[in-house]
């Protein structure tokens, strides 16, 4: 069993890249499960067909305690056999979303929802990393392996090289590795060439480069994976290649995070500064 | 220097020796030989820091502070432990704090309240169960007059808005709620807990009370936790002297009480430590003067009954002359009993609060000598007020380790030491005469006259026991 989680800045498309990636995963035969980390619990939404399930978090509220949960209340299948499951938690602003990953990942656990037969877990995380909760998944010898999605836009590569400070630290203590950047294209200017570099710098790949396509969308709406949706899209297969990629993948690294100075001189050393100068 | 300060000098330095070299220099600082006059730069004991891991240090939590102390005995408002279960279960009334009433219909200071965090609190939140709490709690305690949050740890933590739970109810039911956010990992030890409470007594309840008509003669008494009727021995002294006590801040007291103090002319403060930061805060708003007194012993009893009364007219002097006069028969008899017991008798002290300064007058009252005095959670303001009152060269001692604790009395070889709980059990297994003088071992009130009968009989009981030769004898 591969464990894998997938972090990025919020809003990036994390659990849209996660869910068609696993829906690429299993179309290929292998057993995958989706645990979402995010109080927001739209991590299995376009697996499932249904805007949030019954969460860990939520159900062990209403029922008063998490030991009164039963393993089937809330790990569901979707598409393709695969498993799901969300670690909900509160609205923005009160309690500790935190601790409700945590609480929820030791349920899940400790219930079984790891069986053997499983090839792959995908964790969904919450895209700041704001305390150790949200670091749950790579603790404790869970997922191994991570992934980031970013963009060419600036942001989201501070957060990824944010994120890869934040793997840097478990990369020591736990043996936890990157596997590479997806780049989840905005089409930015030269972003190829920018996202490839930066995972260069960060002594990793970038393991795929997904264009941008209003397919994604279309799908989205109808509560669906494009493979699901529409597999003969081109789309469609842009995420079974990335979901080879993965499997395939054997580059796991420990990586090097650049300094503030470093990440906004690559920027100025792709030409964005020139380009704006240009334009105006 | 004298050789008394050189000689514990090289008794301290000894003692550090098994210490390793970090922990050495640090604990140096905090232990000191005592010299009344002041001068000796080297003299002065550093205070109210972090305590050194791994020393097993005996100080509580800000939430102690706040809960255990200051807002504990308030005896008609109901005090919640705003967390899981195991801050409010371990400081269950533990300090003894009587009160009058009807426990539980219009008196509530025995009975623990909590919400009781599980899981599913930290993660949603600990507000809805506590606003619940809050309406469930008036319901079933109709006289409750105010309702206090006391915040454990990981209140702090998630951020439960407490103050806006507060607000809220404080509104519907109409009676004060009061959010503390004494969170137990805040500050270095209980004292910011006092602090921190003084704050919320001054933001929320102060200056809210009634008070049907004023005197000249209206008086507070702060800092006194009426432990084992400590603050009813003195009261009942303050009134025969012709003073009105208006509030007892905070044993037995009532909410009312706790918000006319300001209408005090005077505040008369007992616990210095606790309670100095309303006492300041008063004298700043209000213009209220503010005296320290110490009611333990005769000696120190005559001496503040007349810096009391020197805040008043002739009729208060002569007053305090008269009690003077009256008790001093019954102070004497004390004496002339109990002195030959306890002649020469060595003390070791190491407590918190006020006791560390405040009793050493009555023990030198039995003819006794406190050879060695230390503070919990004392400030740089405690021990200044230490130094003068203890003999060149006795030992002062400043967030004591045990093993510390355990050296010094095989060194000085005390007749008796006085400290807490967590010291008591392992001083009877040395074979030492003990008292636990947090909550004066099950025994009180130590305060005024009454009080000190009782302390004189309780020391001569714990010195002169014959159990302790038989322990010793054994080993």
């Amino acid at each position: 069993m591969r464990q894998i989680a997938i972090y990025g800045k919020g809003g990036i498309g994390k659990s849209t890249t996660t869910q068609n990636t696993v829906a690429g995963l299993s179309e290929a035969g292998y057993r995958c499960m989706i645990v979402g980390c995010d109080p927001k619990a739209d991590a299995t939404r376009l697996i499932l067909h249904k805007k949030a399930q019954a969460t860990v978090m939520d159900m062990a509220r209403e029922r008063g305690a998490v030991e009164e949960l039963e393993i089937e209340d809330v790990l569901l299948t979707g598409f393709k056999d695969i498993k799901c499951a969300e670690s909900g938690g509160p609205e923005p602003g009160v309690g500790c979303a935190g601790r409700g990953v945590i609480t929820a990942i030791n349920f899940l656990e400790e219930n079984g929802a790891y069986s053997d037969d499983l090839d792959f877990v995908f964790y969904d995380v919450l895209g700041d990393v704001v305390c150790g909760g949200f670091a749950m998944p790579i603790r404790e010898g869970k997922a191994k392996e991570i992934y980031i999605v970013t963009s060419g836009e600036m942001m989201a590569m501070y957060a990824a090289n944010n994120i890869s400070r934040g793997i840097l630290k478990y990369a020591q203590s736990g043996g936890v590795r990157l596997g590479g950047l997806i780049c989840n294209s905005r089409k930015t200017d030269k972003e190829y060439e920018l996202i490839s570099e930066l995972a260069k710098r960060l002594n990793t790949q970038m393991i795929h480069f997904i264009p941008r396509d209003n397919q994604v969308q279309r799908a989205e709406l109808r509560r669906m994976t494009v493979i699901e949706y529409s597999p003969e899209h081109p789309q469609a297969d842009e995420y079974r290649a990335l979901a080879k990629k993965i499997a395939e993948n054997r580059n796991l690294v420990i990586p090097t995070p650049l300094n503030m100075d470093e990440l906004e001189q690559l920027l100025m050393d792709f030409g964005i500064m020139d380009n704006e100068e240009a334009a105006a | 220097m004298s050789t008394a300060i050189k000689d514990t000098q090289k008794m301290i330095e000894e003692v550090l020796d098994a210490y390793p070299e970090k922990t050495k220099k640090d604990r140096a600082k905090h232990l000191a030989a005592n010299d009344p006059s002041g001068q000796c730069g080297s003299c002065q004991v550093k205070s109210n820091v972090k305590s050194r891991p791994g020393v097993m240090t005996v100080r509580g939590c800000a939430y102690a502070g706040a809960k255990g102390v200051v807002w504990g005995p308030v005896k008609d408002q109901i005090t919640i432990s705003h967390g899981p279960i195991g801050c409010g279960q371990y400081s269950w009334w533990s300090r003894r704090n009587y009160y009058n009433g009807k426990t539980g219909i219009d008196t509530f200071g025995t009975m623990h309240i909590t919400t009781d965090f599980q899981e599913k609190d930290i993660v949603y939140g600990g507000d809805k169960g506590l606003y619940a709490a809050i309406h469930e709690l008036k319901e079933l305690f109709p006289l409750a007059k105010g309702i206090g949050i006391l915040s454990e740890c990981p209140v702090g933590l998630i951020g439960d808005d407490i103050e806006a739970v507060a607000k809220k109810t404080a509104k519907e039911l109409g009676i004060p709620v009061v959010p503390v956010r004494c969170e137990g990992f805040r500050g270095v030890s209980q004292s910011l807990g006092h602090h921190i409470a003084n704050d919320t007594i001054r933001d929320y309840v102060l200056g809210k009370g009634k008070m049907e008509q004023e005197t000249p003669y209206d008086v507070a008494l702060i800092g006194d936790y009426n432990i084992g009727g400590d603050a009813w021995a003195s009261r009942k002294m303050l009134e025969e002297m012709g003073l009105r006590v208006i509030a007892q801040w905070t044993g037995d007291a009532s909410i009312n009480e706790m918000g006319i103090a300001n209408k005090a002319k005077v505040n008369l403060i007992h616990c210095y430590r606790s309670m100095n930061y309303i006492c300041r805060h008063m004298e700043e708003t209000y213009g209220i003067p503010w005296v320290e007194f110490n009611f333990f012993g005769p000696t120190k009893i005559y001496q503040s009954i007349r810096k009391i009364a020197s805040y008043f007219d002739d009729k208060i002097k002569e007053n305090a002359e008269k009690i003077i006069e009256k008790y001093k028969p019954m102070m004497d008899s004390v004496i002339e009993h109990f002195k030959p017991r306890l002649e020469g008798k060595k003390v070791m002290l190491y407590v918190g609060g006020l006791r560390p300064r405040h009793t050493i007058g009555a023990y030198e009252d039995l003819g006794m000598e406190v050879v060695a005095s230390g503070y919990e959670f004392g400030h740089n303001d405690d021990y200044k007020r230490t130094y003068p009152d203890m003999k060149e060269g006795a030992v002062i001692m400043d967030d004591a380790t045990l093993y510390e604790l355990e050296e010094f009395t095989r060194r000085l070889r005390p007749d008796m030491v006085g400290s807490g709980i967590k010291e008591k059990y392992s001083y009877h297994k040395m074979g030492v005469p003990f008292r636990q003088m947090h909550s004066w071992d099950y025994s009180g009130p130590y305060h005024g006259f009454d009080g000190f009968a009782v302390f004189a009989r309780d020391m001569d009981m714990t010195v002169n026991s014959p159990t302790w030769d038989l322990i010793r004898r054994k080993k």
